[in-house]
């Protein structure tokens, strides 16, 4: 006999927070109910991310999604600070895209106080911001089939192609990944000698990776079984949750933020948005790989036809900014889906209000939509088809 | 697509009772806001879903501000007749607006692809009725971003199917993202003897020995 009361254990001590009625393992029921932490340190969760979940058997029957440990307050800290200040900052939220972190706070700040951005300088933005969708939706597709159980090969595949991208951001930004590139009205700084050919010959190769990508994994069987039919989101429940990006218009929604707002010069490049027919996460990897082809599409002409010229807003006072009280809220297409700013200002030099919209975080609202009745060996897999970044959710 | 004042005319005839003010944005993106007061906010939230000219089906951006009590002074001036002389005086009232947090919500509609239309609900004070109304039986994607601000923010959202903390962890008692919040006195050794640790530090054993 133990110490803790009978051996039947229906003495266990009620933990603080559980999603079981009663206590598992009391034999009441026809089949035990099990409760799993998975997670915080986990290897599938991409960072410290905690999901609790009730299983029958092998099934999902509950699953809350628990985080906040990287919780940092970001915005408070944005607060506390001038408007020039916080474009660092914004690198850290979505550290596989810094660079499209910083045109979306700069295209709210841009809103809040009317600047107005050169030519040259939207053509790098636009330039940059493909080919971070690049380098992101490369090591999604990577880490998607590490998670499968495909150990290395395709996800070192990825990097390789990711690491051509990150020289062209170490030369351009003087960093790999924390960019702090783009500043409100403009760039930082100018491309340096022989970036445009050498960005023209990365763009150049890609579709030969891609090529090799698709034929190695499109096809292949255990990926099609593992992902096809799995995690299936449908079109109304992925509008009312406010779902956004790759993981909406795999579900047939035609809705990409750089055809609807045409945010800086994007209505002079032709390309498509490729759409998924099912939702499930078979379509989520195929709508990245696409994305991949239009984004190329993108960058070629904007390689070609980059114009010489300032990159800032002559007029844009980057030290002691202090923009007219007002608000603004301002949104992008990043690769993760829907970034946005929204800043008040009081007309001091800090913000008085400032709210970043984070995609993941809310693609996350129906992780357990889509996982109830799936197996348990499917959840990492539908985790990883939201492709989210810790950095972002709990910012 | 409309402006806020058609859409607010629209919606005062469709839901009754309802009362609605335009907010103003001074900046230049000019993006004006309607403020609806709680107890209709709800069915003015199902006439923007539904209605086929907005068919504002996406809750992009959920979030709170925070706004303290503000003092706005006002100087008048009145000529009065003193001892038979007519004299100016100035006299200065103190108006206190009382502080309250607002919840700011921006929609869009996927479907016509047109917005934002910008909806703002105030609590009324920042201390003991801080109630609004929770938008996620209308838009899901309300949820997480409800229990953000009911996180950062302390306000309550009645309706809301799973208000608890999303960031902090539950057991902690504050709400950080509030302008006037003071963090605890966790004080810890800190290595550097910057002038503001040193300063940290004093505070810190100034209140042991009470």
């Amino acid at each position: 006999m133990s110490e803790r009361g009978d051996s039947l254990g229906t003495s266990v001590a009620p933990a603080p927070y559980t999603l079981l009625s009663k206590p598992a393992g009391n034999g009441s029921q026809p089949t035990d109910l099990l409760e799993i932490s998975m997670g915080p340190q986990h290897p599938s969760t991409h960072g410290v991310f905690r999901m609790d979940v009730v299983l029958d058997g092998e099934r999902v029957v509950k699953l809350k999604p628990i985080f906040g440990y990287l919780h940092r307050n970001h915005e408070k800290i944005a607060e506390n600070t001038t408007y020039l200040a916080s474009i660092p900052y914004t690198d850290r939220l979505d550290y596989f895209c810094s660079l499209t972190n910083n045109w979306a706070y700069c295209l709210a700040v841009e809103k809040l106080a009317g600047l107005q951005v050169p030519e040259r300088a939207e053509y790098i933005r636009i330039i940059t911001a493909e080919l971070t969708r690049l380098q992101n939706h490369t090591c999604l597709g990577g880490f998607l089939l590490q998670d499968m159980g495909a150990t290395g090969t395709p996800l070192m595949y990825a990097f390789r192609e990711r690491e051509k991208i990150l020289d062209l951001f170490e030369e351009l930004t003087g960093a790999r990944m924390m960019c702090n590139y783009m500043r409100f009205g403009g760039c930082r700084c100018d491309l340096p000698n022989g970036w445009l050919d050498q960005a023209k010959a990365v763009v150049a190769e890609f579709p030969r990776f891609l090529d090799e990508f698709e034929n190695l994994l499109n096809e292949n069987e255990i990926l099609m079984s593992r992902t096809q039919g799995v995690g299936v989101l449908s079109k109304e429940l992925a509008v009312n949750s406010s779902i956004t990006g790759p993981m909406l218009r795999a579900t047939g929604i035609n809705y990409d933020l750089r055809k609807v707002d045409r945010y800086g010069i994007y209505d002079r490049f032709p390309f498509r948005v490729p759409l998924g027919d099912h939702g499930d996460v078979y379509d989520r990897y195929m709508v990245r790989v696409l994305e991949m082809r239009e984004s190329l599409k993108i960058l070629e002409p904007a390689l070609r036809d980059i114009p010489a010229g300032p990159i800032v807003d002559p007029k844009a006072k980057l030290r002691g900014f202090r923009p007219k009280a007002g608000e603004a809220y301002g949104r992008i297409e990043a690769p993760k889906g829907e970034l946005g700013f929204f800043l008040i200002s009081d007309g001091s030099p800090n913000p008085y209000r400032y709210r970043v919209r984070p995609p993941s975080f809310i693609n996350l609202t129906i992780l357990e939509d889509m996982c109830l009745g799936q197996h348990v060996a499917d959840v990492v897999i539908i985790l990883g088809s939201v492709d989210i970044v810790l950095g972002e959710v709990d910012r | 697509m409309e402006t806020v004042e058609q859409i607010k005319a629209r919606v005062e005839a469709a839901v009754p009772g309802a009362q609605l003010e335009i907010v103003r944005n001074g900046s230049p993106c000019a993006q004006h806001s309607i403020r609806v007061d709680p107890e209709h906010a709800l069915a003015v939230a199902r006439f923007l879903l539904i209605d086929p000219l907005l068919r504002l089906d996406y809750d992009s951006n959920v979030t709170a501000v925070d706004w303290l009590d503000a003092v706005t002074k006002e100087t008048t001036k009145t000529k009065q007749v003193i001892d038979g002389v007519e004299r100016d005086i100035e006299q200065t009232s103190e108006r206190t607006r009382p502080g309250y947090l607002e919840v700011v919500h921006h929609l869009y509609s996927m479907e016509l692809k047109q917005g934002p239309v910008i909806l703002r609900l105030r609590t009324a004070n920042r201390t003991d009725q801080t109630h609004v109304p929770s938008l996620t039986p209308v838009w899901r994607g309300a949820e997480f971003q409800e229990r953000e601000a009911y996180d950062l923010y302390g306000i309550i959202f009645d309706g809301h199917p799973d208000l608890r903390r999303i960031l902090m962890w539950d057991e902690f008692k504050d709400h950080p993202m509030r302008k006037d919040y003071v963090e605890p006195d966790d004080y810890e050794y800190e290595p550097t003897p910057h002038d503001e640790v040193l300063e940290k530090a004093k505070q810190h054993r100034a209140g042991q020995l009470k």
